[in-house]
Protein backbone atom coordinates (compact mmCIF):
# COMPACT_ATOMS: atom_id res chain seq x y z
CA UNK A 1 0.00 0.00 0.00
CA UNK A 2 2.72 2.46 0.95
CA UNK A 3 6.41 2.15 0.17
CA UNK A 4 8.90 4.77 1.32
CA UNK A 5 12.43 4.12 0.10
CA UNK A 6 15.47 5.82 1.54
CA UNK A 7 13.85 9.22 2.08
CA UNK A 8 16.20 12.11 2.82
CA UNK A 9 15.11 15.63 3.69
CA UNK A 10 17.10 18.73 4.49
CA UNK A 11 15.89 22.01 5.99
CA UNK A 12 18.70 24.17 4.65
CA UNK A 13 21.82 22.57 6.08
CA UNK A 14 20.03 20.56 8.74
CA UNK A 15 19.14 17.00 7.74
CA UNK A 16 15.79 16.00 9.17
CA UNK A 17 15.36 12.62 7.52
CA UNK A 18 18.43 10.48 6.94
CA UNK A 19 17.35 7.75 4.63
CA UNK A 20 14.21 6.35 6.21
CA UNK A 21 12.45 3.42 4.57
CA UNK A 22 9.08 1.98 5.40
CA UNK A 23 6.68 -0.49 3.84
CA UNK A 24 3.08 -0.67 4.98
CA UNK A 25 0.70 -3.39 3.83
CA UNK A 26 -3.04 -2.87 3.38
CA UNK A 27 -4.91 -3.12 6.67
CA UNK A 28 -1.76 -2.76 8.73
CA UNK A 29 -1.61 -0.40 11.70
CA UNK A 30 1.85 1.09 12.15
CA UNK A 31 2.65 3.24 15.19
CA UNK A 32 5.67 5.52 15.04
CA UNK A 33 7.16 6.64 18.32
CA UNK A 34 10.23 8.61 19.22
CA UNK A 35 11.61 11.63 21.02
CA UNK A 36 10.62 15.11 19.81
CA UNK A 37 12.68 16.31 16.91
CA UNK A 38 13.19 12.79 15.63
CA UNK A 39 11.49 13.60 12.36
CA UNK A 40 8.48 11.32 12.80
CA UNK A 41 5.89 14.03 12.03
CA UNK A 42 7.96 15.26 9.11
CA UNK A 43 8.19 11.72 7.80
CA UNK A 44 4.48 11.04 7.72
CA UNK A 45 3.82 14.49 6.26
CA UNK A 46 5.90 13.53 3.24
CA UNK A 47 3.28 10.89 2.45
CA UNK A 48 0.70 13.47 1.45
CA UNK A 49 3.15 16.03 0.14
CA UNK A 50 2.72 18.48 3.01
CA UNK A 51 6.49 18.21 3.21
CA UNK A 52 8.73 17.71 0.22
CA UNK A 53 11.85 15.59 0.21
CA UNK A 54 15.11 15.82 -1.67
CA UNK A 55 16.06 12.18 -2.06
CA UNK A 56 14.32 8.83 -2.15
CA UNK A 57 10.98 7.56 -3.42
CA UNK A 58 7.51 7.34 -2.01
CA UNK A 59 4.94 5.13 -3.70
CA UNK A 60 1.36 5.15 -2.47
CA UNK A 61 -1.13 2.61 -3.79
CA UNK A 62 1.01 2.08 -6.85
CA UNK A 63 1.41 5.77 -7.73
CA UNK A 64 4.74 7.43 -7.21
CA UNK A 65 4.72 10.86 -5.54
CA UNK A 66 6.24 13.43 -7.83
CA UNK A 67 6.29 17.20 -8.07
CA UNK A 68 3.41 17.20 -10.55
CA UNK A 69 0.52 19.07 -8.93
CA UNK A 70 -2.27 16.96 -10.38
CA UNK A 71 -0.51 13.86 -9.21
CA UNK A 72 -0.25 15.29 -5.69
CA UNK A 73 -3.93 16.22 -5.59
CA UNK A 74 -4.95 12.74 -6.71
CA UNK A 75 -2.79 11.09 -4.06
CA UNK A 76 -4.11 13.41 -1.36
CA UNK A 77 -7.63 12.18 -2.07
CA UNK A 78 -6.53 8.68 -1.11
CA UNK A 79 -4.55 9.68 1.98
CA UNK A 80 -6.51 11.05 4.90
CA UNK A 81 -4.83 13.02 7.67
CA UNK A 82 -5.76 13.90 11.22
CA UNK A 83 -3.76 16.70 12.83
CA UNK A 84 -2.67 17.38 16.38
CA UNK A 85 -4.44 20.77 16.32
CA UNK A 86 -7.62 19.37 14.68
CA UNK A 87 -7.60 22.16 12.04
CA UNK A 88 -11.36 22.14 11.63
CA UNK A 89 -12.79 24.98 9.53
CA UNK A 90 -14.31 27.37 12.09
CA UNK A 91 -16.63 29.17 9.71
CA UNK A 92 -18.47 25.98 8.70
CA UNK A 93 -20.75 23.71 10.71
CA UNK A 94 -19.61 20.23 11.65
CA UNK A 95 -21.69 18.75 8.83
CA UNK A 96 -20.32 21.27 6.32
CA UNK A 97 -16.77 20.48 7.46
CA UNK A 98 -17.31 16.82 6.66
CA UNK A 99 -19.18 17.29 3.35
CA UNK A 100 -16.89 19.99 1.93
CA UNK A 101 -14.19 17.85 0.37
CA UNK A 102 -16.44 15.10 -1.05
CA UNK A 103 -18.69 17.74 -2.62
CA UNK A 104 -15.96 19.80 -4.26
CA UNK A 105 -13.20 17.24 -4.85
CA UNK A 106 -15.02 13.99 -5.50
CA UNK A 107 -17.91 15.95 -6.97
CA UNK A 108 -20.60 14.03 -5.10
CA UNK A 109 -24.14 15.34 -4.99
CA UNK A 110 -25.15 17.22 -1.86
CA UNK A 111 -27.51 14.39 -0.87
CA UNK A 112 -24.88 11.69 -1.17
CA UNK A 113 -22.26 13.73 0.65
CA UNK A 114 -24.62 14.47 3.52
CA UNK A 115 -25.72 10.85 3.79
CA UNK A 116 -22.15 9.61 4.05
CA UNK A 117 -21.27 12.44 6.42
CA UNK A 118 -24.13 11.70 8.79
CA UNK A 119 -23.20 8.01 8.84
CA UNK A 120 -19.63 8.87 9.72
CA UNK A 121 -20.66 11.36 12.39
CA UNK A 122 -22.78 8.66 13.94
CA UNK A 123 -19.88 6.23 13.75
CA UNK A 124 -17.62 8.58 15.69
CA UNK A 125 -20.44 9.36 18.09
CA UNK A 126 -21.25 13.02 17.40
CA UNK A 127 -24.37 12.86 15.27
CA UNK A 128 -26.27 15.28 17.50
CA UNK A 129 -23.59 17.97 17.05
CA UNK A 130 -23.91 18.03 13.27
CA UNK A 131 -25.28 21.58 13.06
CA UNK A 132 -22.91 23.08 15.60
CA UNK A 133 -19.76 25.02 14.86
CA UNK A 134 -16.32 23.67 15.84
CA UNK A 135 -15.88 26.45 18.37
CA UNK A 136 -18.82 25.08 20.33
CA UNK A 137 -17.32 21.61 20.74
CA UNK A 138 -14.82 20.17 23.19
CA UNK A 139 -11.39 19.08 22.03
CA UNK A 140 -12.26 15.41 21.97
CA UNK A 141 -15.41 16.11 19.96
CA UNK A 142 -13.48 18.28 17.52
CA UNK A 143 -10.88 15.60 16.93
CA UNK A 144 -13.59 13.05 16.28
CA UNK A 145 -15.11 15.42 13.73
CA UNK A 146 -11.66 15.72 12.17
CA UNK A 147 -11.48 11.93 11.89
CA UNK A 148 -14.93 11.83 10.28
CA UNK A 149 -13.90 14.61 7.91
CA UNK A 150 -10.85 12.67 6.76
CA UNK A 151 -12.87 9.44 6.43
CA UNK A 152 -15.51 11.17 4.31
CA UNK A 153 -13.12 11.11 1.36
CA UNK A 154 -12.98 7.32 1.71
CA UNK A 155 -9.18 7.25 1.69
CA UNK A 156 -7.08 4.13 1.43
CA UNK A 157 -4.63 5.19 4.15
CA UNK A 158 -5.18 7.29 7.25
CA UNK A 159 -2.32 9.27 8.77
CA UNK A 160 -2.53 10.44 12.37
CA UNK A 161 -0.06 13.09 13.56
CA UNK A 162 -0.15 12.98 17.37
CA UNK A 163 -3.96 13.06 17.41
CA UNK A 164 -4.34 13.07 21.18
CA UNK A 165 -1.39 15.21 22.23
CA UNK A 166 -3.45 18.40 22.42
CA UNK A 167 -6.32 16.86 24.36
CA UNK A 168 -7.18 16.85 28.02
CA UNK A 169 -6.67 13.36 29.53
CA UNK A 170 -10.42 12.70 29.92
CA UNK A 171 -10.94 13.18 26.20
CA UNK A 172 -8.02 11.09 24.99
CA UNK A 173 -9.98 7.90 25.61
CA UNK A 174 -12.92 8.73 23.35
CA UNK A 175 -10.62 9.55 20.43
CA UNK A 176 -8.51 6.43 20.91
CA UNK A 177 -11.69 4.34 20.98
CA UNK A 178 -12.66 5.71 17.58
CA UNK A 179 -9.19 4.97 16.24
CA UNK A 180 -9.32 1.49 17.68
CA UNK A 181 -12.62 0.70 15.98
CA UNK A 182 -11.27 2.16 12.76
CA UNK A 183 -8.28 -0.19 12.96
CA UNK A 184 -10.56 -3.13 13.63
CA UNK A 185 -12.56 -2.32 10.51
CA UNK A 186 -9.42 -2.90 8.45
CA UNK A 187 -8.20 0.63 7.66
CA UNK A 188 -4.50 1.05 6.89
CA UNK A 189 -3.26 3.46 9.55
CA UNK A 190 0.04 5.15 10.30
CA UNK A 191 -0.07 6.78 13.71
CA UNK A 192 2.49 9.04 15.37
CA UNK A 193 1.66 9.01 19.05
CA UNK A 194 2.96 8.80 22.60
CA UNK A 195 0.03 6.67 23.76
CA UNK A 196 1.71 3.49 24.86
CA UNK A 197 -1.55 1.70 25.71
CA UNK A 198 -2.92 2.28 22.24
CA UNK A 199 0.32 1.12 20.63
CA UNK A 200 0.40 -2.04 22.67
CA UNK A 201 -3.21 -3.01 21.96
CA UNK A 202 -3.88 -1.87 18.43
CA UNK A 203 -0.58 -1.68 16.54
CA UNK A 204 0.58 -4.43 14.22
CA UNK A 205 4.03 -2.90 14.22
CA UNK A 206 5.80 -0.23 16.24
CA UNK A 207 8.62 1.87 14.85
CA UNK A 208 11.08 3.99 16.76
CA UNK A 209 12.57 7.02 15.08
CA UNK A 210 15.39 9.07 16.47
CA UNK A 211 17.39 11.90 14.84
CA UNK A 212 15.96 11.25 11.41
CA UNK A 213 16.72 7.54 11.40
CA UNK A 214 14.52 4.50 11.75
CA UNK A 215 16.00 2.80 14.76
CA UNK A 216 13.85 -0.25 15.30
CA UNK A 217 10.76 -1.84 13.87
CA UNK A 218 9.05 -4.66 15.78
CA UNK A 219 5.74 -6.10 16.89
CA UNK A 220 4.35 -4.57 20.09
CA UNK A 221 5.41 -7.47 22.26
CA UNK A 222 8.93 -7.49 20.87
CA UNK A 223 9.18 -3.73 21.02
CA UNK A 224 8.17 -3.27 24.62
CA UNK A 225 9.54 -6.42 26.16
CA UNK A 226 12.55 -7.41 24.07
CA UNK A 227 13.88 -4.25 22.41
CA UNK A 228 16.95 -4.95 20.30
CA UNK A 229 18.55 -1.50 20.08
CA UNK A 230 20.16 0.47 22.86
CA UNK A 231 18.35 3.64 21.83
CA UNK A 232 15.04 1.82 22.01
CA UNK A 233 15.77 0.73 25.54
CA UNK A 234 16.72 4.28 26.47
CA UNK A 235 13.52 5.66 24.96
CA UNK A 236 11.37 3.06 26.71
CA UNK A 237 12.97 3.80 30.04
CA UNK A 238 11.94 7.41 29.60
CA UNK A 239 8.34 6.82 28.72
CA UNK A 240 7.37 3.73 30.67
CA UNK B 1 -33.74 51.28 51.76
CA UNK B 2 -31.19 48.54 51.16
CA UNK B 3 -27.68 49.22 49.84
CA UNK B 4 -28.53 47.93 46.33
CA UNK B 5 -31.05 50.63 45.51
CA UNK B 6 -28.75 53.25 47.00
CA UNK B 7 -26.01 52.60 44.45
CA UNK B 8 -28.49 52.74 41.55
CA UNK B 9 -30.05 56.18 42.00
CA UNK B 10 -28.82 58.87 39.61
CA UNK B 11 -27.73 61.14 42.42
CA UNK B 12 -25.64 58.37 43.91
CA UNK B 13 -24.08 57.73 40.51
CA UNK B 14 -23.20 61.42 40.18
CA UNK B 15 -21.73 61.41 43.64
CA UNK B 16 -19.63 58.34 42.93
CA UNK B 17 -18.31 59.20 39.51
CA UNK B 18 -18.19 62.96 39.17
CA UNK B 19 -17.94 64.35 42.68
CA UNK B 20 -16.01 61.75 44.65
CA UNK B 21 -12.90 63.86 45.31
CA UNK B 22 -12.41 67.60 45.47
CA UNK B 23 -10.37 67.80 42.26
CA UNK B 24 -12.90 65.63 40.40
CA UNK B 25 -15.66 67.91 41.59
CA UNK B 26 -13.72 70.95 40.42
CA UNK B 27 -13.04 69.29 37.06
CA UNK B 28 -16.71 68.41 36.72
CA UNK B 29 -17.79 72.00 37.36
CA UNK B 30 -15.22 73.40 34.93
CA UNK B 31 -16.16 70.90 32.20
CA UNK B 32 -19.83 71.52 32.72
CA UNK B 33 -19.30 75.26 32.48
CA UNK B 34 -17.25 74.89 29.32
CA UNK B 35 -19.77 72.58 27.68
CA UNK B 36 -22.66 74.87 28.60
CA UNK B 37 -20.87 77.87 27.17
CA UNK B 38 -20.15 76.04 23.91
CA UNK B 39 -23.66 74.65 23.70
CA UNK B 40 -25.17 78.08 24.29
CA UNK B 41 -22.93 79.63 21.67
CA UNK B 42 -23.72 76.98 19.06
CA UNK B 43 -27.42 76.86 19.92
CA UNK B 44 -27.74 80.63 19.82
CA UNK B 45 -26.08 80.76 16.45
CA UNK B 46 -28.07 77.82 15.05
CA UNK B 47 -31.47 79.13 16.08
CA UNK B 48 -31.13 82.89 15.97
CA UNK B 49 -28.31 84.08 13.76
CA UNK B 50 -27.96 81.36 11.11
CA UNK B 51 -30.01 81.59 7.97
CA UNK B 52 -30.98 78.09 6.98
CA UNK B 53 -32.84 79.14 3.83
CA UNK B 54 -29.63 78.58 1.92
CA UNK B 55 -30.00 74.90 2.75
CA UNK B 56 -33.77 74.51 2.60
CA UNK B 57 -34.25 76.30 -0.69
CA UNK B 58 -31.34 74.59 -2.42
CA UNK B 59 -32.09 71.02 -1.42
CA UNK B 60 -32.54 69.83 -5.02
CA UNK B 61 -29.16 71.32 -5.92
CA UNK B 62 -27.45 69.52 -3.03
CA UNK B 63 -28.91 66.20 -3.98
CA UNK B 64 -28.98 66.14 -7.77
CA UNK B 65 -27.37 69.37 -8.90
CA UNK B 66 -28.28 70.46 -12.41
CA UNK B 67 -29.99 67.21 -13.40
CA UNK B 68 -32.92 68.14 -15.68
CA UNK B 69 -35.93 68.65 -13.42
CA UNK B 70 -38.32 66.77 -15.70
CA UNK B 71 -36.09 63.67 -15.61
CA UNK B 72 -35.66 63.52 -11.85
CA UNK B 73 -38.36 60.85 -11.64
CA UNK B 74 -35.73 58.47 -13.03
CA UNK B 75 -33.57 59.14 -9.98
CA UNK B 76 -36.49 58.37 -7.67
CA UNK B 77 -36.80 55.05 -9.50
CA UNK B 78 -33.10 54.41 -8.91
CA UNK B 79 -33.61 55.05 -5.20
CA UNK B 80 -36.48 52.58 -5.14
CA UNK B 81 -34.36 49.93 -6.89
CA UNK B 82 -31.46 50.44 -4.46
CA UNK B 83 -33.63 50.27 -1.36
CA UNK B 84 -35.49 47.29 -2.77
CA UNK B 85 -32.28 45.37 -3.52
CA UNK B 86 -30.86 46.06 -0.08
CA UNK B 87 -34.12 45.00 1.55
CA UNK B 88 -34.27 41.72 -0.39
CA UNK B 89 -30.63 41.11 0.41
CA UNK B 90 -31.22 41.52 4.13
CA UNK B 91 -34.53 39.74 4.38
CA UNK B 92 -33.76 36.76 2.19
CA UNK B 93 -31.68 33.92 3.60
CA UNK B 94 -30.61 32.47 0.27
CA UNK B 95 -27.94 34.62 -1.32
CA UNK B 96 -27.45 32.82 -4.64
CA UNK B 97 -29.87 34.93 -6.70
CA UNK B 98 -28.07 38.11 -5.66
CA UNK B 99 -25.27 37.17 -8.03
CA UNK B 100 -27.65 37.71 -10.93
CA UNK B 101 -29.85 40.41 -9.42
CA UNK B 102 -27.10 42.85 -8.51
CA UNK B 103 -25.38 43.15 -11.91
CA UNK B 104 -28.80 43.53 -13.55
CA UNK B 105 -29.72 46.30 -11.10
CA UNK B 106 -26.41 48.03 -11.67
CA UNK B 107 -26.96 48.13 -15.41
CA UNK B 108 -30.53 49.27 -14.88
CA UNK B 109 -29.43 52.08 -12.58
CA UNK B 110 -26.72 53.27 -14.95
CA UNK B 111 -29.21 53.31 -17.80
CA UNK B 112 -31.75 55.24 -15.76
CA UNK B 113 -29.21 57.86 -14.70
CA UNK B 114 -27.39 58.29 -17.97
CA UNK B 115 -30.10 57.68 -20.52
CA UNK B 116 -29.73 56.30 -24.01
CA UNK B 117 -32.08 53.87 -25.76
CA UNK B 118 -35.53 55.14 -24.86
CA UNK B 119 -34.61 57.76 -22.28
CA UNK B 120 -33.16 61.18 -23.01
CA UNK B 121 -29.42 61.22 -22.48
CA UNK B 122 -28.25 63.21 -19.48
CA UNK B 123 -24.59 64.09 -19.86
CA UNK B 124 -22.17 63.27 -17.05
CA UNK B 125 -21.47 66.94 -16.47
CA UNK B 126 -25.05 67.22 -15.27
CA UNK B 127 -24.55 64.47 -12.70
CA UNK B 128 -23.99 66.66 -9.69
CA UNK B 129 -24.29 66.80 -5.95
CA UNK B 130 -24.97 63.82 -3.77
CA UNK B 131 -25.88 61.80 -6.87
CA UNK B 132 -22.33 61.99 -8.18
CA UNK B 133 -20.84 61.36 -4.74
CA UNK B 134 -22.87 58.20 -4.29
CA UNK B 135 -22.26 57.01 -7.83
CA UNK B 136 -18.50 57.56 -7.72
CA UNK B 137 -18.20 56.04 -4.25
CA UNK B 138 -20.28 52.93 -4.99
CA UNK B 139 -18.63 52.14 -8.30
CA UNK B 140 -15.16 52.70 -6.84
CA UNK B 141 -15.92 50.47 -3.85
CA UNK B 142 -17.31 47.71 -6.03
CA UNK B 143 -14.32 47.77 -8.37
CA UNK B 144 -11.53 48.35 -5.84
CA UNK B 145 -12.55 45.48 -3.56
CA UNK B 146 -11.95 42.51 -5.90
CA UNK B 147 -8.82 44.16 -7.32
CA UNK B 148 -7.54 44.60 -3.77
CA UNK B 149 -8.17 40.94 -3.00
CA UNK B 150 -6.35 39.86 -6.17
CA UNK B 151 -3.41 42.10 -5.32
CA UNK B 152 -3.21 40.65 -1.80
CA UNK B 153 -3.30 37.10 -3.13
CA UNK B 154 -0.78 37.97 -5.83
CA UNK B 155 1.57 39.34 -3.23
CA UNK B 156 1.61 35.96 -1.52
CA UNK B 157 1.95 33.96 -4.69
CA UNK B 158 4.89 31.71 -5.38
CA UNK B 159 5.33 33.10 -8.90
CA UNK B 160 8.08 35.73 -8.58
CA UNK B 161 6.91 38.02 -11.41
CA UNK B 162 3.38 38.17 -10.04
CA UNK B 163 4.55 38.71 -6.52
CA UNK B 164 7.01 41.39 -7.62
CA UNK B 165 4.40 43.24 -9.65
CA UNK B 166 1.82 43.25 -6.86
CA UNK B 167 4.34 44.34 -4.24
CA UNK B 168 5.71 47.16 -6.38
CA UNK B 169 2.21 48.35 -7.28
CA UNK B 170 1.01 48.42 -3.69
CA UNK B 171 4.13 50.08 -2.27
CA UNK B 172 4.23 52.64 -5.08
CA UNK B 173 0.59 53.68 -4.80
CA UNK B 174 0.67 53.79 -1.02
CA UNK B 175 3.47 56.33 -1.19
CA UNK B 176 1.53 58.78 -3.36
CA UNK B 177 -1.19 61.19 -2.25
CA UNK B 178 -4.66 60.57 -3.61
CA UNK B 179 -4.85 64.00 -5.14
CA UNK B 180 -1.69 63.26 -7.11
CA UNK B 181 -3.16 60.04 -8.43
CA UNK B 182 -6.45 61.70 -9.34
CA UNK B 183 -4.52 64.39 -11.18
CA UNK B 184 -2.48 61.80 -13.03
CA UNK B 185 -5.64 59.93 -13.93
CA UNK B 186 -7.27 63.07 -15.34
CA UNK B 187 -4.24 64.19 -17.30
CA UNK B 188 -2.30 61.06 -18.16
CA UNK B 189 -4.97 58.52 -19.00
CA UNK B 190 -5.93 60.36 -22.21
CA UNK B 191 -2.24 60.45 -23.17
CA UNK B 192 -1.74 56.77 -22.53
CA UNK B 193 -4.80 55.52 -24.39
CA UNK B 194 -5.10 55.63 -28.19
CA UNK B 195 -6.56 58.86 -29.52
CA UNK B 196 -9.95 57.55 -30.55
CA UNK B 197 -10.94 56.54 -27.02
CA UNK B 198 -12.25 59.56 -25.18
CA UNK B 199 -12.66 58.77 -21.52
CA UNK B 200 -15.28 60.65 -19.65
CA UNK B 201 -13.95 62.74 -16.76
CA UNK B 202 -16.06 60.80 -14.29
CA UNK B 203 -14.58 57.56 -15.59
CA UNK B 204 -11.07 58.93 -15.20
CA UNK B 205 -11.80 60.05 -11.65
CA UNK B 206 -13.27 56.66 -10.73
CA UNK B 207 -10.22 54.96 -12.25
CA UNK B 208 -7.99 57.06 -10.01
CA UNK B 209 -10.05 56.24 -6.91
CA UNK B 210 -10.06 52.54 -7.75
CA UNK B 211 -6.30 52.36 -8.37
CA UNK B 212 -5.60 54.16 -5.11
CA UNK B 213 -7.95 52.26 -2.85
CA UNK B 214 -7.17 48.85 -4.33
CA UNK B 215 -3.63 49.18 -2.96
CA UNK B 216 -4.84 49.99 0.56
CA UNK B 217 -7.50 47.30 0.48
CA UNK B 218 -4.82 44.84 -0.62
CA UNK B 219 -2.91 45.52 2.57
CA UNK B 220 -6.03 45.17 4.70
CA UNK B 221 -6.85 41.84 3.09
CA UNK B 222 -3.23 40.73 3.43
CA UNK B 223 -3.50 41.38 7.16
CA UNK B 224 -6.52 39.12 7.25
CA UNK B 225 -4.72 36.46 5.21
CA UNK B 226 -1.81 36.45 7.62
CA UNK B 227 -4.12 35.86 10.54
CA UNK B 228 -5.15 32.45 9.18
CA UNK B 229 -3.25 29.63 10.94
CA UNK B 230 -1.14 27.49 8.62
CA UNK B 231 -3.02 24.43 9.78
CA UNK B 232 -6.13 25.59 7.92
CA UNK B 233 -4.38 25.49 4.56
CA UNK B 234 -2.69 22.19 5.47
CA UNK B 235 -6.01 20.61 6.37
CA UNK B 236 -7.55 21.86 3.12
CA UNK B 237 -4.65 20.47 1.11
CA UNK B 238 -4.70 17.16 2.98
CA UNK B 239 -8.33 16.75 1.94
CA UNK B 240 -7.33 17.12 -1.70
CA UNK B 241 -8.56 20.70 -2.24
CA UNK B 242 -6.43 22.43 -4.83
CA UNK B 243 -5.16 25.98 -4.32
CA UNK B 244 -8.06 27.90 -5.95
CA UNK B 245 -10.65 25.85 -4.03
CA UNK B 246 -8.87 26.15 -0.70
CA UNK B 247 -8.55 29.91 -1.22
CA UNK B 248 -12.19 30.33 -2.15
CA UNK B 249 -13.76 28.03 0.44
CA UNK B 250 -11.41 28.15 3.41
CA UNK B 251 -8.92 31.02 3.36
CA UNK B 252 -10.80 34.00 1.93
CA UNK B 253 -14.01 33.58 3.96
CA UNK B 254 -12.00 33.62 7.17
CA UNK B 255 -9.51 36.28 6.06
CA UNK B 256 -12.17 38.70 4.86
CA UNK B 257 -14.15 38.31 8.05
CA UNK B 258 -11.10 39.23 10.09
CA UNK B 259 -10.37 42.19 7.84
CA UNK B 260 -13.92 43.63 7.90
CA UNK B 261 -13.13 46.55 10.26
CA UNK B 262 -10.13 47.62 8.18
CA UNK B 263 -11.94 47.14 4.88
CA UNK B 264 -15.05 49.10 5.85
CA UNK B 265 -12.78 51.78 7.31
CA UNK B 266 -11.20 52.07 3.90
CA UNK B 267 -14.62 52.30 2.25
CA UNK B 268 -15.58 55.13 4.60
CA UNK B 269 -12.35 56.91 3.68
CA UNK B 270 -13.11 56.39 0.01
CA UNK B 271 -16.55 57.88 0.41
CA UNK B 272 -15.18 61.04 1.94
CA UNK B 273 -12.34 61.20 -0.58
CA UNK B 274 -14.87 61.71 -3.37
CA UNK B 275 -14.92 65.31 -2.16
CA UNK B 276 -11.55 65.73 -3.89
CA UNK B 277 -13.31 65.32 -7.23
CA UNK B 278 -14.54 68.88 -6.80
CA UNK B 279 -10.99 70.00 -7.57
CA UNK B 280 -11.26 68.49 -11.03
CA UNK B 281 -14.42 70.27 -12.13
CA UNK B 282 -16.55 67.28 -11.15
CA UNK B 283 -19.31 68.85 -9.18
CA UNK B 284 -20.27 66.42 -6.45
CA UNK B 285 -21.59 67.23 -3.00
CA UNK B 286 -18.62 69.37 -1.95
CA UNK B 287 -18.32 70.97 -5.35
CA UNK B 288 -21.94 72.02 -5.54
CA UNK B 289 -21.44 74.25 -2.49
CA UNK B 290 -19.48 76.64 -4.67
CA UNK B 291 -22.40 77.03 -7.07
CA UNK B 292 -24.78 77.48 -4.15
CA UNK B 293 -22.64 80.03 -2.41
CA UNK B 294 -22.16 81.94 -5.65
CA UNK B 295 -25.85 82.85 -5.63
CA UNK B 296 -26.12 86.56 -4.67
CA UNK B 297 -28.68 86.06 -1.92
CA UNK B 298 -26.56 83.42 -0.22
CA UNK B 299 -23.10 84.96 -0.32
CA UNK B 300 -21.12 84.21 2.78
CA UNK B 301 -23.38 81.50 4.20
CA UNK B 302 -20.46 79.11 4.47
CA UNK B 303 -21.19 77.76 7.92
CA UNK B 304 -24.72 76.58 7.19
CA UNK B 305 -23.78 74.99 3.91
CA UNK B 306 -20.72 73.17 5.17
CA UNK B 307 -22.47 72.03 8.30
CA UNK B 308 -25.21 70.60 6.14
CA UNK B 309 -22.95 68.64 3.83
CA UNK B 310 -20.93 67.61 6.86
CA UNK B 311 -24.12 66.13 8.26
CA UNK B 312 -24.83 64.28 5.03
CA UNK B 313 -21.31 62.81 4.89
CA UNK B 314 -21.60 61.83 8.53
CA UNK B 315 -24.93 60.07 8.03
CA UNK B 316 -23.53 57.88 5.26
CA UNK B 317 -20.25 57.15 7.03
CA UNK B 318 -21.99 56.33 10.28
CA UNK B 319 -24.37 53.99 8.45
CA UNK B 320 -21.42 52.19 6.90
CA UNK B 321 -19.79 51.96 10.30
CA UNK B 322 -22.92 50.44 11.83
CA UNK B 323 -23.24 47.97 8.97
CA UNK B 324 -19.64 46.97 9.58
CA UNK B 325 -20.40 46.21 13.22
CA UNK B 326 -23.42 44.17 12.22
CA UNK B 327 -21.31 42.19 9.74
CA UNK B 328 -18.66 41.52 12.36
CA UNK B 329 -21.16 40.28 14.87
CA UNK B 330 -22.91 38.11 12.36
CA UNK B 331 -19.73 36.23 11.43
CA UNK B 332 -18.80 33.39 13.66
Amino acid sequence: MLIAENVHKWYGKFQVLRGVSLTVSPGEVVVIMGPSGSGKSTFIRTFNALEDYQQGRIIIDGTELSADLRNIDTIRQEVGMVFQQFNLFPHLTVLQNVTLAPTYVRKWSKAKAEEVALQLLERVGILEQAQKFPGQLSGGQQQRVAIARALAMQPKIMLFDEPTSALDPEMVREVLDVMRSLAESGMTMIVVTHEVGFAREVADRIILMDEGLLVESASPIEFFQHPKEERTRKFLSQIL
Amino acid sequence: MNSKSKTQTPIAWLQRNLFNTWYNSLLTIVCFALLSWIAYGVGNWAFNKAQWEVVTSNLPLFFVGRYPADQVWRLWLVLVIVVGTIATGILNRKRRFLFILIPVCVLLILWLIGGGFFLTTVGTNLWNGLLLTLLAASISIVLAFPIGILLALGRQSSLPILRGFCTIYVELVRGLPLIGILFMAQVMLPLVLPGQIQLDRVVRAIAGLVLFNAAYLAENVRGGLQSIPRGQVEAAKALGLNTPLSLLLIVLPQALRTAIPAIVGQFISLFKDTSLLSLFALVELTGITRSILAQPEYLGRYAEVYLFIGLIYWIFCFTMSQMSRKLERKSI
